[in-house]
Order: structure tokens, then C-alpha cells, then sequence
């Protein structure tokens, strides 16, 4: 191993370090020889884009059971330059490590005393717990209580009141809950912050970083994970850039500029996922617009979209990208009718009414779901029922009249599966094969062919390469570059893969927040993306 | 080896172990002397008896609303339909007017009645299912058990004239169990019947081959219905209902509104019931009212999961299959337990603690569970 400069030398400084941290999950390395440094007292962030491998490396921290029925993992952690092994989420509490989770991992119906000390509770022995064991103790409940309430203290939140039930307090609260259940562990040294302002209004994230700096300054160092570039700026002594499971550079935050930050998260080579010669160019007219949406809003949680207006033109390549939750995946959600739409989405000129089933199919418009497993397939059906289903249902195809009734066709069906099977070379014993059994890559080339089924004007895709092997993610991208030169088929793809959005699309809209926050060229500089991904404006980053 | 092994799979175990146990009964009561033909008779004669019945679990699995035990809806409204049909044609003195085609109108009338009824009950009972998502099989044994303490009331209010009916010294309510004899009990299933009352062109609904009952009608009647469920399930609408059973989201992706299909599929299961129990009631030769038909969408469920169905799928085989080997074991348990046993009501004790084993065993056995 090349030891870096200044290492050695100052080992000892750092309360935590991870070391040359390595880890595979199915022949798929996620992190490459990762290394992350700590010190005491110290804000540290760690940035990455999705996928860089951030939440990988914390599972290892915590010695999530995930990492070690996977295999394990490469490297050493130490801390205080001791190294230690973690297996287990419970050694990692004895450590002194604590988490703040993104979801809340409080009890409802418990109150705030109670969620605070849930599985340290304090007891005073009683005539039943002498024969039955300390199962059978009877709660302090003053002590208890006086012990929420001094870490409530100590991070500033007075008015929470230690006594009221935790069902029903704003969001805001339950975070600052979550973060006393921390603190009142003794022994604890280092506590993990994920995305912890992700859910606050502004108000409230504001107040967060202030408590940060607060239990900062009690000698606790803290790993700060985040998207919103401003508030490591604002918050952090240092980082570390992940990127693609790769280390990218330790630094100070004093040394370093926003940009300079989103360049290097985003930094990379374009790998050639296309052939250059499907790339021709086409005529393409802001008069001829396939795909409109006007003050579009999609009540989809999570991925809530809040008013958006963009006119996709026709036989364009349209790429949505953007930070997972900023709502790009609920605009396929709209579309497809799983969530309720306001506004207005116009397909060739003529309102959708969304409110209705399937209008969007009627309509010439196929989609592919993000959901695979959940949205995209019938796991228990056949190859050849997944294929056909939508096209029977919509265009009824493959069926024949016997009376009044409408029977499946079985042999066209049968037939136009195997031509479907040939062309995307889809992988399996044959169209009767049940699609739960296929390899993920293999179950995205059903759902593509089923919504190819649809012979559509417009084919929205989600998310199409997600966790599918490089293989069959080229074969994919190229299928839908081919279609879209060859047939003028439009192609609106959502991905959160940027390097895929600018392999192939004409235009690409980063969605923040819900809104398109701008409508970038796939040749503008890394350091654009970055910043659009983050939500700042180029002229705020200076 | 491989094919021994892919056999194995396809059968499954319990299906193994209830059949080598229907086997023994089989060989055991052969051994203590039983005639095998009428022992054969008797299980075709039960395998088809309940056959419709468990048939009408298909639907309600295919379209997502699990285990229908509220099927005593469609029983009520068939058993509704024959009491009907009968107090018509004893009101009208069809027996008289049109001699053999007697029965066959009061059969077709409870039918047409009962389905008419079982329609829009099913319809109900769907919108009510679908209020209630992720907990249908719960509720759906509680209407089911409700809906029999409602029809009590009904049977014991309802005046009819007709003597088979009504209670023989009162002139309001309904007998416990009514015979059919004078009317369309037997009609498809018992040679006795058909011989006596039709004329020699339909002898061939029913007859016999030494010892050994062929009931042909019931057969055709009984395939004819498993054909149709068959079909149904491979036409557009059936496709789309079993869409709509296997992932709600896809299907709504699709343009199909799930509720419908859920709906649509409640109303055929209940349709289904309601056609099952009045060829039930011809096969046994009787209508039997109030708590009889409590426990029958248990037996009618567990059959289904026995045949190898899931909550969430199921096919014409796991029908075939699961009623043969659960009214199978059910027959010839009862006269082999009355000859090892001979201790009073021990026998009766018995075949209830078989059946009700079967049918725990069964639910079991249940993969899939709520969505």
C-alpha cells in the first residue's frame, strides 16, 4: 500500500479511519480502496453522488449484516489508531458510534422520554426481578426522565417537552429527538449524520447545522452526509469525495470552492455507451412538439413534483436527471397514472386526462417503470403474458373473436414473443418461462419489449439501466437511440445516471426540488452539472 | 433421476402425503371387505358433489381477494333460488302438467334464480371487499358467517305452501333439510331417479356398470363449467382480472381499473357458489337450510389448497385435484373408522377431527399470504 503523505505521521490524530476500503456485492465492486479520516471534534462531510458508495461505506461502519452476508469487506478501520474489527451494529455502539437516520426510527406511540431511553431503560430492582431476572424491573421513571431531558438540553431543544408523545410533533422534532437518542449514549465519539435535512424545512436544517456545531464542540465528531452542497460549505471542517466507489481527495473546506467541489464529484470520463454511427442528426423544430407538460404536479411522496413546465419537441432524445427525491421519477409515475396529477400534460398537442386509466396509452405514449419488480412485471406470469398484457389490453392484439368473447390468440402472442426475445436477446428457456426467474437484466428487456409492444410515438423510460449488467445496459441504450433515429419514435429517458443522459440525450433537464431547475447541452462542463445537481446557481458558486 | 425428482416437484408434498393416505384408506377398507365399486362410486359422486364449490375459489384467488370463505353468499342465494323455484312449481302443479320436464324447469328456474341473486349479492360484496384491502380473507369469513345467521332468519319467515318446504305442522318457515325427490334431486347423478322418472332417451345421464355409478350428466354439467372458467381466464377480460390478482400496480399501469376486476371476480366466485350448491343439493337429493352450509367455504378452501393452489393462484388442475383427494379421504375414512371403531358416536367423532385436520393442514400450507 503507498502511504500517503503526512500519514503516518499523524495516524494517531484521527479518532476514526477507514482505510483502503474495498467491497464487492456480486462480482460488482462498489468501493474501490476507499479511505475515509476523522478527527475529534471535527464536522466531516462526505459527498458523492447516488451510487458513489457513501451509504456502502457506512454500512460497513455500523458492521450492517448486509456487508457480511455479502461477503465482507477489504481494509482496516482503526480508531484512536487502534484497529478494530466491527461486525455487528451493536459492537459499533460499544465503539462510541452513533447514526442519525434519514427515516425516523422513533415509536409513534411512545413519548419523547421513552423513545430516548428504548432499549437502555433504567431500573430499580423489585421483589419479581430478584427471582425473574431484570427483565422484570420496574422503570425509574424520574431518572429517566432527568436524563432525556439533559440531552434534549444539551442540543438546545428547551421546548420539547420530554413527557409528550412523539405521534403527531412536527418532522423537525423528531429529527432533534432522534439526535438526543444519540447523545444521551454514553461513551459516544462520532455520530453519523445521513441526509439529515433532507426532510426539514429550511427553519428547521438551519437549526439542525447549528446543533451540529454544538455537539461538535463537545469533542464528538461527526460524519455529515449530504446533497446540498451550501451547507457543507456552511457547516463542515473537511471532506471527502466519493466517486463511482473511488477516493477522490481529502480535503479542508477552507481550501476548496463549491464548484471546484461539484467538479470533482461529477468528473469523469464519458464512457462511448453508443455507437457514434446511430448518433446522425435530425431535424428537430420547436413548432413540432411531441410532449408538453404545463404547470405539471405529481402527489407522488418522496418524488413529489411541483409544477413543472417543459415542451419536449418531436424525435428528440429528452434526459430528467437530478438527485434522487427532487421528483424526476414522479413525473413517469403522473404519467402512468399511479399518483394524482395537477396541470396540464399535452401529448402532439392534445390534453391528457390524466384522471383517466391508460389515457396515457391510448394516447401513443409507453413507458417503462423505474419500479421493475413492483410496477414493471407480473414476477409470477410468463415471458409471453408480461409482453403482450398491455398491448391486449389497450390495442386488443393477440386475441381472436370466438362470439362474444375476446380469446387470447395464443399462437400470435406466442410468435411475436420469440421475434421480441430474439431481438433484445433476451435470456431464458423460452416465452413460457416465468419472468421472477430472470437475471434483472434480462427482466428489463421484458419490460422494454412490452412497452415496444405499444408501438409508441412517445416511450418515456425510467431509470433503464438501473442494476443491469453492462452488457445489457448497452444493448438497451443503443435500442433506444436506434428506434428513435430510425422510427422518430421521441424518447423522454429519466435516469440518475448523468453520464448516461449525456451519452445519448439532445437536452437534458436537471429537476430540483420538483421544478426544472435548468435545461442543460449533454457537452456543457462537469462543474454545470455539479452545480445543478446540487440546486446552486452558477452565479451564487463563486 | 432428474425426472423422478422434477415429478416430485411438480406433485409437491403434501399432495404426496394426503394421497399415499388416501391410498391406504383406500387399501385398508378393501382389505376389511368394502365393495371397491361402490366405494369408487361414492368418491365420484362426492368429487363432483363438491366440485362447483371449490371451482368457485378460482375467481376470487385469480383476481386478488384471496380465499373466498364468504362464499356462503352464493350459497344462500342458490339455496334461495331452489326454494324458490320449487314453491313456483309446486304453486303452478308443474309435476302434473308437464310430467318429466317438471324437474328439469325447477332446476332451470333455481338456477336462473340463483344466479340473478348471486350476481347482485356478488357486486355488494365485492364493493365491500374492495373498502377492506389486505384483510379480505378475514372479512370474508365473517360475512360468510353472518350471511348464514341472516338467511336463518329468513328461512324461518318465509310461508310457503309447498309440503316439502314447510315445517309439516306449522304454516310458516322452512324445513332443516327439504327433499328433493319429488323434484330435480338426483335428476343428473342418481340412476335410480333417471330410470324411473325420464324417459329412455336420457338414460344415459346416469347408470350403472355393475356396482359402479356413472353419473354422466353431472360429469358433462360439471366439466362444461371448468371448461368455461377455463376459457374465461384466457380471454381479455380474464387476462386482465388475473392482472390484476398478481401485481395491482402493473395492471393500473396498463389502463385496467383494479377495483373493477376485483369486483367482477367476487361476483363470478359468488355466481359460482350459488350454481354449486343447487348441483350439490341435486347430487345429495336434498336442501339443506340454516347451519348446514356454514362450514362448506372452509371445505371448498381447503380443498383448493390442497390440489396445490396459493392465495394468489390458482388453476382448473389444483380444483380437480384438491376436491378428489379431500372428499376421497373423507368418504372412505368414515366406514373404516366405523369398523376399526365400534364405540358409539366414536366414528362421527372421528371424521370430524379427519376433516377439520385436512382442512387446518391445508391452510397451512397457504403460500403468499396478504400483498
Amino acid at each position: 500500500m503507498k502511504i500517503r503523505e503526512g500519514e503516518t505521521a499523524l495516524d494517531d490524530q484521527y479518532l476514526l479511519s477507514m482505510k483502503n476500503i474495498s467491497k464487492e456485492y456480486f462480482g460488482n465492486r462498489v468501493l474501490k480502496g476507499v479511505n475515509l479520516n476523522v478527527k475529534p471534534g471535527e464536522i466531516h462531510a462526505l459527498v458523492g453522488e447516488n451510487g458513489a458508495g457513501k451509504t456502502t461505506l457506512m454500512n460497513i461502519l455500523f458492521g450492517m449484516p448486509v456487508i457480511y452476508s455479502t461477503g465482507g469487506f477489504e481494509g482496516e478501520i482503526q480508531i484512536n489508531g487502534e484497529s478494530i474489527s466491527i461486525d455487528s451494529p451493536h459492537t459499533a455502539m460499544n465503539c462510541g458510534i452513533g447514526m442519525v437516520h434519514q427515516e425516523f426510527m422513533l415509536i409513534p406511540e411512545f413519548n419523547v422520554t421513552e423513545n430516548i431511553k428504548l432499549g437502555r431503560e433504567i431500573g430499580e430492582p423489585t421483589a419479581l426481578s430478584k427471582i425473574f431476572g431484570n427483565l422484570l424491573e420496574k422503570m425509574n421513571w424520574t431518572q429517566m426522565s432527568k436524563e432525556a431531558r439533559k440531552a434534549l438540553d444539551s442540543i438546545g431543544m428547551m421546548n420539547i417537552d420530554e413527557y409528550a408523545k412523539v405521534a403527531g410533533m412536527p418532522i423537525g422534532y423528531k429529527q432533534f429527538i432522534e439526535i438526543a437518542r444519540e447523545i444521551d449514549k454514553t461513551g459516544i465519539k462520532l455520530l453519523v449524520f445521513d441526509e439529515p435535512t433532507a426532510v426539514l424545512t429550511e427553519g428547521e436544517a438551519d437549526r439542525l447545522l447549528e446543533i451540529m456545531r454544538l455537539i461538535a464542540k463537545k469533542g464528538i465528531a461527526i460524519i455529515f452526509i449530504t446533497h446540498r452542497l451550501t451547507e457543507v460549505m456552511a457547516v463542515a471542517d473537511s471532506m471527502t469525495i466519493l466517486r463511482d466507489g473511488e477516493f477522490v481527495v481529502r480535503k479542508d473546506v477552507k481550501d476548496i470552492t463549491l464548484t471546484k467541489i461539484a467538479e470533482l464529484m461529477i468528473g469523469r470520463q464519458i464512457d462511448k455507451l453508443v455507437d457514434d454511427s446511430l448518433l446522425a442528426s435530425r431535424d428537430l423544430s420547436d413548432n413540432k412538439i411531441a410532449l408538453e407538460f404545463k404547470d405539471y404536479h405529481v402527489d407522488m411522496p418522496g418524488e413529489r413534483v411541483k409544477g413543472m413546465n417543459i415542451k419536449i419537441r418531436e424525435g428528440e432524445i429528452f434526459g430528467f436527471g437530478g438527485l434522487a427525491g427532487q421528483g424526476k421519477i414522479g413525473i413517469v409515475n403522473g404519467i402512468i397514472g399511479l399518483f394524482d396529477t395537477q396541470g396540464d400534460v399535452f401529448a402532439f398537442g392534445k390534453r391528457l386526462d390524466l384522471s383517466k386509466l391508460g389515457e396515457a396509452l391510448r394516447n401513443n405514449i409507453a413507458f417503462v417503470s423505474e419500479d421493475r419488480r413492483g410496477v414493471g412485471l407480473l414476477l409470477g406470469e410468463s415471458v409471453e403474458r408480461n409482453i403482450t398484457f398491455t398491448a391486449m389490453q389497450i390495442k386488443d392484439q393477440f386475441l381472436r373473436r370466438i362470439g362474444p368473447m375476446k380469446i387470447l390468440d395464443k399462437a400470435k402472442a406466442d410468435q411475436h414473443t420469440r421475434e421480441m426475445i430474439k431481438l433484445f436477446d433476451i435470456r431464458c428457456t423460452g416465452p413460457s418461462q416465468t419472468a421472477g426467474s430472470l437475471s434483472g437484466g434480462n427482466q428489463q428487456k421484458v419490460c422494454l419489449a412490452r412497452a415496444i409492444t405499444m408501438d409508441p410515438k412517445i416511450l418515456i423510460v425510467s431509470e433503464p439501466t438501473r442494476g443491469i449488467d453492462i452488457g445489457a445496459k448497452k444493448l438497451v441504450l443503443e435500442y433506444l437511440t436506434k428506434i428513435n433515429r430510425e422510427q422518430g419514435t421521441t424518447i423522454v429517458m429519466i435516469s440518475s445516471e448523468l453520464v448516461e443522459l449525456r451519452s445519448l440525450c439532445d437536452r437534458i433537464a436537471i429537476v430540483s426540488e420538483g421544478k426544472v431547475f435548468s435545461v442543460m447541452k449533454p457537452d456543457d462542463s462537469d462543474a454545470a452539472f455539479g452545480l445543478a445537481m446540487a440546486g446552486v446557481r452558477e452565479e451564487e458558486a463563486v | 433421476m432428474k425426472t423422478i425428482k422434477e415429478i416430485y416437484e411438480s406433485i409437491g408434498l403434501p399432495r404426496l402425503i394426503i394421497g399415499l393416505f388416501f391410498i391406504c384408506l383406500v387399501v385398508v377398507s378393501i382389505i376389511l371387505g368394502f365393495s371397491p365399486a361402490a366405494l369408487f362410486s361414492d368418491v365420484v359422486r362426492r368429487w363432483l358433489m363438491y366440485g362447483t364449490l371449490v371451482l368457485a375459489m378460482v375467481p376470487g384467488i385469480q383476481s386478488g381477494i384471496g380465499l373466498n370463505f364468504g362464499v356462503s353468499l352464493g350459497i344462500s342465494a342458490g339455496l334461495l333460488g331452489s326454494v324458490f323455484a320449487m314453491e313456483i312449481s309446486f304453486l303452478r302443479n308443474w309435476n302434473e302438467v308437464l310430467g318429466a320436464g317438471a324437474p328439469w324447469l325447477t332446476l332451470l328456474l333455481a338456477l336462473i334464480f340463483g344466479i340473478i341473486m348471486a350476481t347482485i349479492l356478488g357486486t355488494l360484496y365485492g364493493l365491500l371487499l374492495n373498502r377492506v384491502k389486505g384483510s379480505e380473507m378475514t372479512v370474508s369469513t365473517y360475512v360468510g358467517f353472518s350471511v348464514i345467521a341472516f338467511m336463518n332468519i329468513v328461512w324461518l319467515s318465509l310461508a310457503f305452501k309447498n309440503g316439502e318446504l314447510s315445517w309439516p305442522l306449522q304454516g310458516q318457515g322452512l324445513r332443516n333439510t327439504a327433499s328433493l325427490s319429488g323434484s330435480f334431486g338426483g335428476l343428473l347423478s342418481n340412476p335410480d331417479v333417471v330410470q324411473s322418472t325420464q324417459p329412455a332417451w336420457l338414460h344415459w345421464l346416469a347408470f350403472k356398470i355393475g356396482d359402479f355409478t356413472l353419473p354422466l350428466g353431472l360429469i358433462l354439467v360439471f366439466a362444461l363449467l371448468c371448461f368455461f372458467v377455463w376459457l374465461f381466464f384466457r380471454s381479455k377480460m380474464g387476462i386482465a382480472m388475473s392482472g390484476a390478482g398478481e401485481n395491482q400496480l402493473f395492471t393500473t399501469s396498463s389502463g385496467i381499473d383494479v377495483d373493477r376486476m376485483r369486483i367482477l371476480g367476487t361476483a363470478i366466485s359468488t355466481v359460482l357458489g350459488a350454481v354449486g350448491i343447487i348441483l350439490y343439493a341435486q347430487t345429495y337429493g336434498f336442501l339443506q337450510l340454516y347451519n348446514a352450509p356454514l362450514m362448506m367455504g372452509f371445505a371448498s378452501a381447503a380443498s383448493i389448497l390442497i390440489g396445490g393452489a396459493s392465495v394468489r393462484r390458482a388453476k382448473i388442475s389444483h380444483v380437480l385435484i384438491g376436491t378428489l383427494l379431500f372428499q376421497g379421504i373423507l368418504v372412505t375414512a368414515l366406514p373404516v373408522a366405523n369398523e376399526v371403531i365400534k364405540i358409539g358416536t366414536l366414528p362421527e367423532v372421528l371424521r370430524i377431527i379427519i376433516s377439520n385436520g385436512i382442512i387446518l393442514y391445508a391452510l397451512s400450507k397457504t403460500k403468499g399470504g396478504n400483498q
